[in-house]
């Protein structure tokens, strides 16, 4: 059926404002992390600027950004892995044998508020003199990944047929064979979902790294807050900052659209 | 295939074949715990044990140091923080009108943007990548977006409410227009959430009650009200469920715009940012797992009731 000529003009008027709603904000900043701070405090150059890369020079060469990208980046790639390596194979035998409590010890870790975790590992690892090292902060970050790609990966082999496998153990490969060698292969879309979104998710979180990092393992989030001072913001060298650590995952996630769709949303369907 | 194969299973277990080494026959039996072991230790030495942890501590006077001794003293915390109308009950408080207002509005506005979506147009590969761009950005790099934009002197909201004649308003600066401010930024980062989850639930509906009711003549709000509302409530409930859960533990953008205790008067501090600031600004591990044991119960409470309201929509 048409939809009628008045609900057409409606519909595009009104994803207009939706669009330009949610991406303003994020252009705002990007503009001004190319404004120096005496434009941006002049409300008349909002949009008459002469661009600048002094932000971007400031936060990358004297505030030892880069060294805290790569932080970022060993921090999440670790995590991920490590997390797909523990998640995949469980995921897998909580599907095919219908392990529900055990299923929901893992999911529960989503529901927990991570600060009730932070004050005894906080405690433990305090004592081990490990806080402010990577291993703490990755294992950290797990407790956010390992979850995530459980849930999602649960419901990716819940939907993928057992008879394939079945037909595997007729031409003689074991159970374990079996799922490496068939499973795992059509698998790769779901872990490629579960893995860009536990990337996403840890390179995004704030919490874990502003109590267990130090000074040298700081991640982006946590460095983000150099630029605010006491008595004032360096708003530009702020605004680069934060530019720096979302506008690489908004690119990325540009690329991987459907992945992350489908992870965001994976489970809301279905029983 | 037309030839027959036989299967050559091994007596030990299905699939295994006679020659596979003892070691590789036991992993393949146990495969079920062998699978799981490892996720299961994870989960159990790093959330499981803190987690009781934490439940111990809340019944100890711990404070101060890692290191410093500490001493039972059964529930006199509970006691204490249930009794503090100073910082707990508003912290409850403004939790809660945090979370229900923000899913108010990311619900509401979610499915109105849905529908909208629904219908497949020109240009929806665009909407969906705006869409998109809210929710994987960082949430403190939002905060600090939105403190900007915010800010009453040079932000562009009261330079927008200047050109409509409105005066400057605090935002988030001001004692009783931060916590409505900082629902507003995460109604924006987080409606895109709902929205993407709806649009699942209703591409997966079947078209059949749709067209029943336009042949009865039901209007588009009558449709919607009585045909695809109900069919979609379980789908609404898992969003609440899953956004619910996020929004009561929302800690990184009230950190970001109102730093430490949630700003001079407290004004957003919910129970998340209570208790970070009793055990990393105050120490008062005792305490603070108190806070965080009662905070536990009350979102466990809140998504029992609403698993229990889904059984309910889906029958």
């Amino acid at each position: 059926m048409k939809a009628s000529p008045a609900y057409r003009v409606f519909r595009v008027v009104a994803l207009v404002v939706v669009v330009l709603s949610l991406v303003t904000p994020l252009l705002w900043m990007i503009a001004a992390s190319f404004k120096t701070n005496v434009d941006i405090y002049d409300t008349g150059k909002a949009l008459a600027f002469s661009p600048t890369l002094d932000n971007y020079a400031t936060v990358l060469k004297q505030s030892h950004y880069v060294s805290f990208i790569g932080n970022s980046l060993w921090v999440a790639f670790a995590a991920t892995v490590l997390s797909l390596i523990l998640g995949v194979p469980a995921a897998y035998s909580m599907s095919r044998f219908n392990m529900k409590k055990s299923a929901l010890v893992v999911l529960m870790a989503r529901v927990i508020p991570g600060v009730s975790l932070l004050v005894p590992w906080y405690y433990v690892f305090s004592n081990l003199q490990l806080v402010g090292g990577f291993t703490v902060l990755i294992l950290s970050h797990m407790f956010v990944s390992l979850p995530l790609i459980v849930y999602i990966m649960m419901g990716f082999f819940d939907g993928l047929p057992e008879e394939l496998e079945e037909a595997a153990l007729v031409d003689g490969l074991t159970h374990i064979g079996a799922f490496r060698r068939i499973t795992l292969p059509l698998s790769v879309p779901g872990i490629a979902t579960a893995g860009i979104l536990s990337f996403i998710f840890s390179w995004n979180n704030f919490m874990f790294a502003l109590v267990l990092s130090g000074a040298d393992t700081k991640t982006l989030p946590v460095a983000i807050f150099d630029f605010v001072g006491y008595a004032s913001i360096d708003w530009g060298g702020l605004m680069a900052a934060a530019t720096v650590v979302t506008l690489p995952i908004m690119v990325i996630a540009l690329f991987v659209q459907k992945y992350v769709v489908s992870g965001l949303t994976a489970g809301a369907t279905k029983g | 295939m037309a030839t027959v194969t036989t299967p050559r299973r091994a007596p030990g277990g299905a699939g295994v074949m006679p020659d596979t080494p003892g070691w590789a026959r036991w992993a393949n039996d146990h495969r079920k715990w062998l699978f799981a072991a490892p996720a299961m230790v994870f989960v159990a030495a790093l959330i499981v044990i803190p987690l009781g942890w934490t439940a111990w501590l809340s019944l100890t006077d711990a404070e101060g140091s890692v290191r410093a001794e500490s001493e039972f003293v059964g529930f006199q915390n509970y006691l204490d923080v249930l009794s503090d109308t100073d910082r707990f009950w508003p912290a409850v408080g403004r939790t809660a009108a945090f979370t229900v207002v923000a899913l108010l509005f990311e619900v509401v506005l979610g499915m109105a943007v849905a529908l909208l979506l629904w219908r497949p147009f020109k240009g929806q590969k665009w909407v969906r990548v705006a869409i998109l761009m809210p929710l994987v950005a960082t949430p403190v790099a939002v905060g600090m977006m939105w403190r900007l934009i915010f800010d009453p002197n040079i932000g562009l909201a009261n330079q927008v409410l200047g050109w409509v004649g409105i005066g400057p308003q605090p935002w988030l600066a001001g004692q009783h227009s931060a916590l409505p401010t900082t629902i507003f930024i995460d109604v924006w980062q987080w409606t895109p959430m709902v929205v993407l989850i709806l649009l699942a639930g209703l591409t997966s509906l079947s078209e059949e009650p749709q067209e029943a009711a336009r042949i009865d003549g039901a209007s588009s709000w009558q449709r919607f009200r009585h045909v695809t509302l109900p069919l979609l409530m379980p789908t609404v409930i898992v969003a609440i469920l899953l956004r619910g859960i996020d929004a009561l533990k929302t800690f990184d953008i009230l950190y970001a715009t109102k730093g430490r205790g949630g700003g001079s008067f407290h004004e957003v501090e919910t129970l998340n940012v209570y208790a970070y600031g009793l055990s990393f600004d105050y120490n008062e591990y005792g305490v603070s797992s108190t806070v965080l044991i009662l905070f536990f119960l009350i979102i466990i409470g809140s998504m029992w009731a609403l698993t229990a309201r889904r059984k309910e929509a889906k029958r």
